[in-house]
């Protein structure tokens, strides 16, 4: 004879409510836990300025790509620009395919994390792709905040 | 005039919809006889106008009517057909048809064909279907009216956004619908069941194979939606954690957990209550993932409406709906008496746990995707991705794999270790043994390496359900549930080796020069510039040959669309039994070489071959559970007629 035998159906379902409250609290908890040390968060470049975020850390970069700033490096893959909202200024390197809509003067978004020497290593580069489809990040910030930011900076 | 008949055809199913919610509600309460015989003709009807109207959506996109708002703003003369068609859902109005369609059809079979309940719980059941379709009904002809006519008709349309502009836009979207709405008879049934008070064994049988249905389309869904972001983004990846990609994960996490425990009430007797509640937590992930998917909260190729009115209703009717359930379910689950008692060592514990590490799997894929909408909420933008779900889910995805190796070699009730000693050394050893060698001889990643070790010993434990007994007469759920396991092995499999062993090569080539990627060999011929029906391209000449062996060409290719503008990166793909080479072009260097992004990706494949392999045992199980109750109907009229005759 097994224990469980002896126990009573309510107290089966009793523990087996318990089974999943303790799972589900407990995947709960390490989701929190985690989503707090392994969120990437969103920085603008007068943001970085202001209080950069660990080397290494994962972070999104996201502005404005400075006209004139583009410069390809001569493996042909590489390239260097600068990503700037006004008030910062931040060099990016990237190595990899751009997307298409990759121009200068337009908003970009940017995965990556910053080394020591202040320089942005992008993994990743969203562009925007057109008015109906962009990276969430820029939606907002382009229209409003950004092109002020930006106008006001060349004026 | 088609749009007309179309819109008169919605409106109709709507009212219809409403005598259906209405008639079953009464019914099921106070068995008026006459409303009660209107509610299974109703359902019918509604589901047979429904599909007309969509029908005449299809052909106004066929015949590019350009007076209809939608057409005008989606589609384009010049689109190839298949597109044309595909594009009556590729748009906010157009798939909010569809989904009323595909909840309508499905209501309208379970009043075709399910017999074997009790009338007020059919009833009930019906009544729900219908109460849910209402709300999305008034959601389509007060907000997203898809047959809106424009005064004047524009010179040609706007065109599809052409990352839609993929043969995979046709079924990639109707399977995930079939699959998504589908679960809403997994919602109606639950609450019918619980109304009525008849949580039974013959109730999980009934419900079964619709959500198996469901399931089977949802699993198609997902993986053909993962195969068209593989190579349509030309990223080299295959999942990346995207919101919309988790609003179809979590149904599927929801509704497989379902299927688990409607087997265990279906032939034990137990876990009620929970059955219950997983049916309306799979439907609500449904209408979570539409809402995320749809409102235009995120802003990704799937999001239609930017209109801040839709994303509002549509989360009236979420809360309408999960709210009305929970309060039902909260109000009953006390009704629902405890289930037949089990051992925690049974194939009834073995499945506890299958369901409650789906559950927190399900818990931390919706934490993860609702976060950054929580944070934004406060000023602050994060975005979540790998870092945080590959890891905490597979802390519960992993021994979930290692119960499953072993649960269906259980016995239902109560069962001793002794007995199956053997295929639990088998398995142990398939599986330790791959550990050893892997760790070993390669510097994987953890989470990649107790992948592969655990996908080896799911696989040789897929099939030792069939030990020992005749292939011939093996019931076709019991084949199933094997092949799925076993894709599921595949799958995991696929995806270890992808992450473990995958290589890449980024590099700037001219014309005329070479590259390679681990065993493959690529030339760079030429790249020229060629012309589609609605795109221009620079396309790359090359041939590549694997480990010496004969030359393929391939052709990737930057497309510039010019309806509406924009580009798109078309990869080419060389597929080999063990695995993929990925080929993208990027643009052109100063220098003149082009940049070229190569991936040797070995059995990448293999991560959809399993999803294939799962819906094809969702399919044998389907078949055998369909045929059973057939053979069942046939007996029970042949005894009905015997009887008839003996009384005559």
């Amino acid at each position: 004879m097994t224990k469980t035998q002896g126990i009573k159906a309510k107290h089966q379902r009793l523990v087996l409510l318990v089974v999943a409250l303790v799972a589900l609290i407990g995947a709960g908890l390490l989701a929190a836990w985690a989503l707090r040390s392994q969120a990437s968060y969103f920085y603008l470049p007068s943001e970085i300025v202001a209080a950069a975020p660990t080397p290494g850390q994962a972070v999104r970069l996201g502005g404005m790509v400075e006209s004139g700033s583009i410069k390809p490096q001569t493996d042909g893959v590489t390239i260097e620009f600068m990503v700037v909202d006004g008030a910062g200024r931040i060099p990016v390197r990237f190595t990899g395919i751009l997307p298409a809509l990759f121009v200068e003067g337009q908003g970009v978004v940017a995965d990556g994390h910053m080394l020591a020497d202040g320089v942005f290593v992008a993994e990743n580069v969203l562009a925007k792709h057109d008015e109906n489809y962009m990276p969430r990040d820029l939606a907002s910030i382009d229209r409003d905040e950004l092109r002020r930011q930006l106008e006001t900076s060349l004026e | 005039m088609i749009a007309e008949l179309g819109l008169v055809a919605l409106w109709l199913a709507a009212a219809l919809a409403g005598l259906q919610f209405l008639g079953g509600w009464l019914g099921a309460r106070s068995d008026n006889a006459e409303l009660a015989a209107l509610v299974r003709p109703a359902a019918v009807l509604q589901a047979g106008l429904c599909a007309f109207s969509f029908a005449c959506l299809v052909y106004l996109f066929v015949v590019t009517d350009l007076s209809v708002a939608l057409v005008a703003n989606n589609s384009h003369s010049m689109k190839p057909m298949i597109f044309k068609i595909a594009g009556a859902w590729s748009n906010h109005e157009g798939s909010m048809l569809l989904w009323v369609s595909v909840m309508a059809v499905a209501g309208g079979l379970i009043a075709l064909v399910e017999r074997r309940l009790p009338e007020s719980t059919m009833l009930a059941t019906l009544a729900a279907q219908a109460f849910v379709g209402l709300g999305f009904y008034a959601f389509m002809l007060i907000s997203s009216n898809p047959f809106a006519r424009l005064l004047q008709p524009p010179a040609d349309g706007n065109g599809l956004n052409p990352l839609l502009q993929d043969v995979a836009a046709a079924y990639h979207p109707t399977t995930l619908y079939v699959g998504y709405v589908g679960l809403s008879v997994a919602f109606s049934f639950a609450v019918g069941a619980l109304l009525t008070r008849q949580v039974t064994p013959e109730f999980a049988r009934v419900m079964r194979p619709w959500v198996l249905g469901a399931w089977i389309f949802l699993t198609v869904g997902i993986t053909a939606g993962s195969y068209w972001a593989y190579y349509e983004l030309g990223w080299g990846g295959w999942w990346f954690w995207d919101p919309v990609e988790n609003a179809s994960l979590m149904p599927w996490l929801a509704a497989t957990a379902l299927l688990h425990s409607a087997s265990v009430l279906a032939a034990r007797d137990a876990l009620r209550a929970w059955t219950i509640m997983l049916g309306v937590v799979a439907f609500s992930m449904s209408m979570i993932g539409t809402f995320l998917v749809r409102s235009g909260i995120l802003t990704s190729v799937h999001a239609f409406a930017v209109d801040p009115e839709r994303g509002s209703f549509i989360l009236i009717l979420l809360a309408l709906y999960i709210g009305g359930a929970l309060v039902v379910f909260a109000m009953r689950a006390s009704t629902v008496s405890e289930g037949e008692r089990f051992s925690p060592m049974s194939r009834e514990g073995a499945l506890v746990v299958n369901n409650v590490a789906l559950s927190a799997i399900l818990a931390i894929v919706l934490l993860g995707t609702l976060y950054p909408l929580l944070t934004e909420a406060f000023g602050v933008r994060v975005s979540v991705g790998p870092p945080y779900f590959n890891p905490v889910s597979a802390i519960f995805f992993l021994p979930m794999l290692l119960v499953m190796a072993v649960g269906p070699l259980l016995n239902w009730r109560k069962d001793q270790f002794a007995r199956v000693r053997l295929p639990v050394i088998v398995i142990s050893v398939a599986g330790i043994g791959v550990l050893l060698g892997a760790w070993l001889l390669s510097d994987m990643g953890l989470l990649p390496l107790l992948g592969l070790a655990l996908s080896i010993a799911v696989g040789v434990g897929s099939f030792l359900p069939m030990r020992g007994r005749s292939l011939r007469r093996l019931p076709l759920p019991v084949w199933g549930m094997c092949i799925a396991h076993f894709g599921i092995a595949v799958g995991v499999f696929g995806m270890a080796a992808d992450s473990a062993f995958q290589q890449e090569r980024l590099v700037a080539v001219a014309v005329g020069g070479e590259t390679s990627v681990g065993p493959w060999r690529a030339r760079l011929n030429a790249v020229e510039p060629i012309a589609g029906p609605n795109w221009t391209a620079m396309q790359a000449d090359m041939e590549v040959s694997h480990d010496g062996g004969a030359w393929r060409t391939a052709n990737p290719q930057q497309r510039n669309f010019w309806q509406p503008p924009q580009e798109t990166s078309e990869v080419a793909l060389i597929t080999r039994w063990n695995g993929q080479l990925y080929v993208a072009v990027g643009t052109e260097t100063e220098d003149g070489r082009w940049q070229l992004r190569l991936w040797w990706k070995p059995f990448v494949t293999w991560i959809w071959y399993g999803g294939l392999l799962i819906a094809l045992g969702g399919a044998l199980a389907l078949v055998g559970r369909v045929s059973v109750d057939l053979r069942r109907r046939s007996a029970a009229r042949q005894i009905a007629a015997r009887k008839a005759e003996v009384t005559a």
